[in-house]
C-alpha cells in the first residue's frame, strides 16, 4: 500500500498505462513540461516524450477532436480539459461525434478515450473556474461517467478509463486533488466503471454522492451518529453513467430514506436521475421523501470568499438534510 | 500543339493511358450513381439525397494518390466519387441511401449521404459541418505519435471551412507538419448563400498560409491539375512536411439537396452556364485530343457504369432492412460474443 492523494493517484494511473501500452497518450494545454496547471502530468513529459504527452494549443474542440480521431486509428488518448469550465468549445465534438460514432457506424467505429476534466467550487475559481457540469454529459448516451472520490477509486478508475473501449468523462474534484493522503493498493488496481461503494453502513438513511461530497457525507454521517444517534449508510456512486441500480437499491430497501447530494444545481442535474429511479423502483420501500441537496439556482459559483462559502454544500448542510429527513 | 502539351501533362505526371481512363470511368460511375438516386428519390425509394454532381473531377483527383486500405479518408456528404476512388462501390452507396441493414456506413441508421466504412479507412461522418476535419487531423496525429507512413484526406466544402473547428485543426496540423490533406469543394454556394457573403478575402487556400503550410488553389473542372496538386500534398505528408489545403474550384449542378430548389436564389443563366464546367465534359474532351477517348470507348464506359449502377441497385434493393430487435444495440462495446 502507498499513500498519496487524489492527484498523485492520478498521475500514477496515468504512468503505468502508459508504461503498460504505449498507445496511451495524453493531450491538452500545458500538460508538457509544466505537467499541467495542477500538476497531473507532472513528470510524464521527460518520462515518455512530447508526443505522448503532448502540448496543444488553446483549442478544446482540437483536443477532444483529434483525440477522436487517435483513438479511431487505434490510440488510447487520454485528453485533459484544462477545467471542466473550458470543455464548451468541445462540446460538439464530444456530443455529436464521441458519443454517437459507435452507433452510428452500426459498431464498427468505437473511441477507447478519455477526457478528465477537474471541476468543483471551494477553490476561489468563481463561475469559470468551479462548474460541476457532469449533468450534460450523463445525459448524453454514448458516453461513461466518472466521478471519483478517493485516491484508490482515481487511480483505479482512471485506468479502467483508459482500458475502457467507449468514451468515458473523467471528472476530478479539484478541491479534493490534495485534499487528503489515503492507502491506494499496490499493483495493477482497477476499479470497474459502473460500480457504487457502500463506504459506510447504516440503518435509518442512505446518502447518495460522488466527488468531493463522498468526503463531506461522511464527515456529516458521524457528526449524525455522535449527536443524533442517527446511522446513515453512505454510498458513493464513483460512476455516474451507468449507475450502479442495485446497489442504489438495495441500500434504499435497507433504509427506507434516500438523499441524494451533489454540488451542482438542483433543476436537471444528475441527482434528479437518481432519485426519479428510487421513486419508481424503489418505492416499496421508501417510508420519507426521496430528497435532494444541491448546489443552488445560480448561474456559477461566486467569487467573494462569503458568496463561494454561501455556494457551497458542506457537511453542516448535509447534516440538516438529513435531520429533516429523518424526521419522516 | 495542344494534344501534345495535354499529352505530356498526365505521362509526365507518371500517368498511363489506362491511369486516366480509370479515372474517368470512376468519375462516369460516380456520377451515374448520382443520377440514379435523384431517380430513387423522386419514385420515393429514398427520403433525402444530397448530390455531388459537378465535384466529381476534384473528388477522383484528389483521391487518386491516397493509397487504399492504407491511408484514411474523412470526407463530407457530397463525397460519393471520392469514396468510389477510395474504395466504396456503387452498392456500398445505394444501399446506406436505401437504408438497408447490412448498410456498411451505418447499417440504416444514418441518412442518406453519411458516409463511412471502417474496411475502407472511412471515417463515419456526421451532419454538424467540420467535425471531421478534426477527425482526419487525430489520425494524422496518431500516425506521427506512432511513426507509421500513413496519411489522412478530408474533404468539405467552403461553408465549411468558416467552422471554428476547422481553423483549429488546420492550425494544429501545421503547428506539427502532420500528414494530412485539406480538400475543399469551393462550389461557390453554402446552401444559398454565395462565396462573397461567406468567405472573407474570398480566397479558402489563402488561409493555409496563417497556419505555416501551402494552401493552393486548382480548377476542379481539371482533373489533372488536381491530381497534380494532390499528389505533391501526399508527398509532401509522407516526406513529413506536413499539410497542404487544396482549394478546387468546383462547380455545383445541383440544388443542395433533394430538399432545395436553387431557382430561388441563382439566375438561371447562372446555373445553364455551370454545364460548361462540368468537369465530365472537360475531362472527356481532354482524353478524345489525346486519343484516348473516342466515340466508341466513351459509349462503352457509360453503358459499363449504367450496368453497374443497375446491378448495384437491384442488389442493394433486395438486402434485408434493418431488424427493429437491434436498434439498442451499439451504443456501448458489445461483449466479443454478440459482437
Amino acid at each position: 500500500m502507498a499513500e498519496m492523494n487524489i492527484l498523485e493517484a492520478i498521475r500514477a494511473g496515468m504512468d503505468e498505462e502508459m508504461e503498460r501500452d504505449e498507445r496511451v497518450m495524453i493531450l491538452g494545454e500545458d500538460v508538457g513540461k509544466k505537467g499541467g496547471v495542477f500538476g497531473a502530468t507532472d513528470g510524464l513529459f521527460a518520462k515518455y516524450g512530447e508526443k505522448r504527452v503532448l502540448d496543444t494549443p488553446l483549442t478544446e474542440g482540437m483536443i477532444a477532436g483529434a483525440a477522436a480521431g487517435a483513438a479511431i486509428y487505434g490510440l488510447r488518448p487520454i485528453a485533459e480539459m484544462q477545467f471542466a469550465d473550458f470543455v464548451y468549445p468541445a462540446f460538439n465534438q464530444i456530443v455529436s461525434e464521441i458519443s454517437r460514432m459507435r452507433y452510428r457506424s452500426n459498431g464498427t467505429f468505437g473511441l477507447p478515450m478519455v477526457i478528465r476534466m477537474p471541476y468543483g467550487g471551494g477553490v476561489h475559481g468563481a463561475l469559470y473556474h468551479s462548474q460541476s457540469n457532469e449533468a450534460y454529459f450523463t445525459a448524453t448516451v454514448g458516453l461513461k461517467v466518472v466521478a471519483p472520490g478517493t485516491p484508490a477509486d482515481a487511480k483505479g478508475l482512471l485506468k479502467a478509463s483508459v482500458r475502457d473501449p467507449d468514451p468515458v468523462m473523467f471528472f476530478e474534484h479539484k478541491k479534493t486533488y490534495r485534499l487528503f493522503k489515503a492507502d491506494v493498493p499496490d499493483g495493477d488496481h482497477v476499479v470497474p466503471i459502473g460500480s457504487a461503494d457502500v463506504v459506510r453502513a447504516g440503518k435509518d438513511l442512505s446518502i447518495f454522492c460522488y466527488g468531493y461530497m463522498r468526503t463531506c457525507a461522511l464527515e456529516a454521517a458521524e457528526t449524525l451518529a455522535r449527536e443524533d444517534g442517527v446511522e446513515a449508510e453512505v454510498v458513493d456512486l464513483r460512476t455516474l453513467r451507468p449507475l450502479d441500480l442495485a446497489t442504489v437499491l438495495a441500500s434504499v430497501e435497507k433504509t427506507g430514506k434516500a438523499l441524494v447530494v451533489h454540488e451542482a444545481n438542483r433543476f436537471g442535474g444528475f441527482g434528479a436521475e437518481v432519485a426519479a429511479t428510487i421513486a419508481e423502483e424503489g418505492f416499496e420501500h421508501l417510508d420519507g421523501p426521496v430528497t435532494r441537496l444541491a448546489g443552488p439556482e445560480v448561474p456559477g459559483v461566486p467569487y467573494h470568499h462569503d458568496l463561494e462559502e454561501w455556494f457551497m454544500l458542506s457537511p453542516a448542510k448535509i447534516v440538516d438534510a438529513v435531520r429533516t429527513l429523518a424526521a419522516y | 500543339m495542344a494534344q501534345t502539351q495535354a499529352k505530356a501533362r498526365h505521362v509526365e505526371l507518371g500517368l498511363s493511358d489506362d491511369d486516366v481512363l480509370d479515372m474517368y470511368r470512376a468519375m462516369l460511375l460516380a456520377r451515374a450513381v448520382d443520377e440514379r438516386m435523384w431517380l430513387m428519390q423522386r419514385a420515393g425509394k429514398i427520403a433525402f439525397i444530397i448530390s455531388g454532381q459537378g465535384h466529381e473531377g476534384a473528388q477522383v483527383a484528389t483521391a487518386w494518390p491516397m493509397r487504399r486500405n492504407h491511408d484514411w479518408m474523412a470526407p463530407y456528404y457530397r463525397s460519393i466519387a471520392s469514396t468510389i476512388a477510395f474504395g466504396m462501390s456503387a452498392e456500398d452507396i445505394i444501399t446506406a441511401h436505401l437504408a438497408k441493414g447490412d448498410d456498411v456506413s451505418s447499417g440504416g441508421r444514418q441518412m442518406p449521404g453519411h458516409y463511412g466504412g471502417a474496411p475502407y479507412n472511412i471515417v463515419s461522418l456526421s451532419s454538424p459541418v467540420g467535425t471531421q476535419v478534426l477527425h482526419a487531423v487525430g489520425i494524422a496525429m496518431g500516425a506521427w505519435v506512432r511513426g507509421d507512413d500513413v496519411v489522412a484526406m478530408t474533404s468539405y466544402g467552403e461553408g465549411t471551412a468558416n467552422q471554428g473547428e476547422v481553423h483549429e485543426a488546420m492550425n494544429f496540423a501545421g503547428v506539427h507538419k502532420l500528414p494530412v490533406i485539406f480538400v475543399c469543394e469551393n462550389n461557390g454556394y453554402a446552401i444559398s448563400v454565395p462565396l462573397e457573403k461567406q468567405v472573407g478575402g474570398q480566397s479558402v487556400a489563402a488561409r493555409a498560409q496563417g497556419y505555416g503550410f501551402p494552401g493552393v488553389t486548382v480548377d476542379g473542372a481539371d482533373p489533372l491539375a488536381c491530381y497534380t496538386a494532390a499528389r505533391e500534398a501526399h508527398e509532401r505528408a509522407v516526406r513529413g512536411e506536413g499539410p497542404t489545403l487544396i482549394e478546387a474550384r468546383v462547380v455545383r449542378l445541383t440544388s443542395h439537396s433533394s430538399d432545395d430548389d436553387q431557382r430561388r436564389y441563382r439566375d438561371p443563366a447562372e446555373v445553364e452556364a455551370l454545364k460548361q464546367q462540368d468537369p465530365l465534359v472537360g475531362f472527356a474532351q481532354q482524353l478524345r485530343e489525346l486519343g484516348i477517348l473516342n466515340d466508341e470507348v466513351e459509349e462503352r464506359l457509360r453503358a459499363e457504369a449504367k450496368a453497374e449502377v443497375n446491378e448495384a441497385s437491384r442488389r442493394a434493393e433486395a438486402r434485408p432492412e434493418p431488424d427493429v430487435a437491434t436498434a439498442e444495440r451499439h451504443v456501448y462495446a458489445e461483449p466479443e460474443a454478440q459482437g
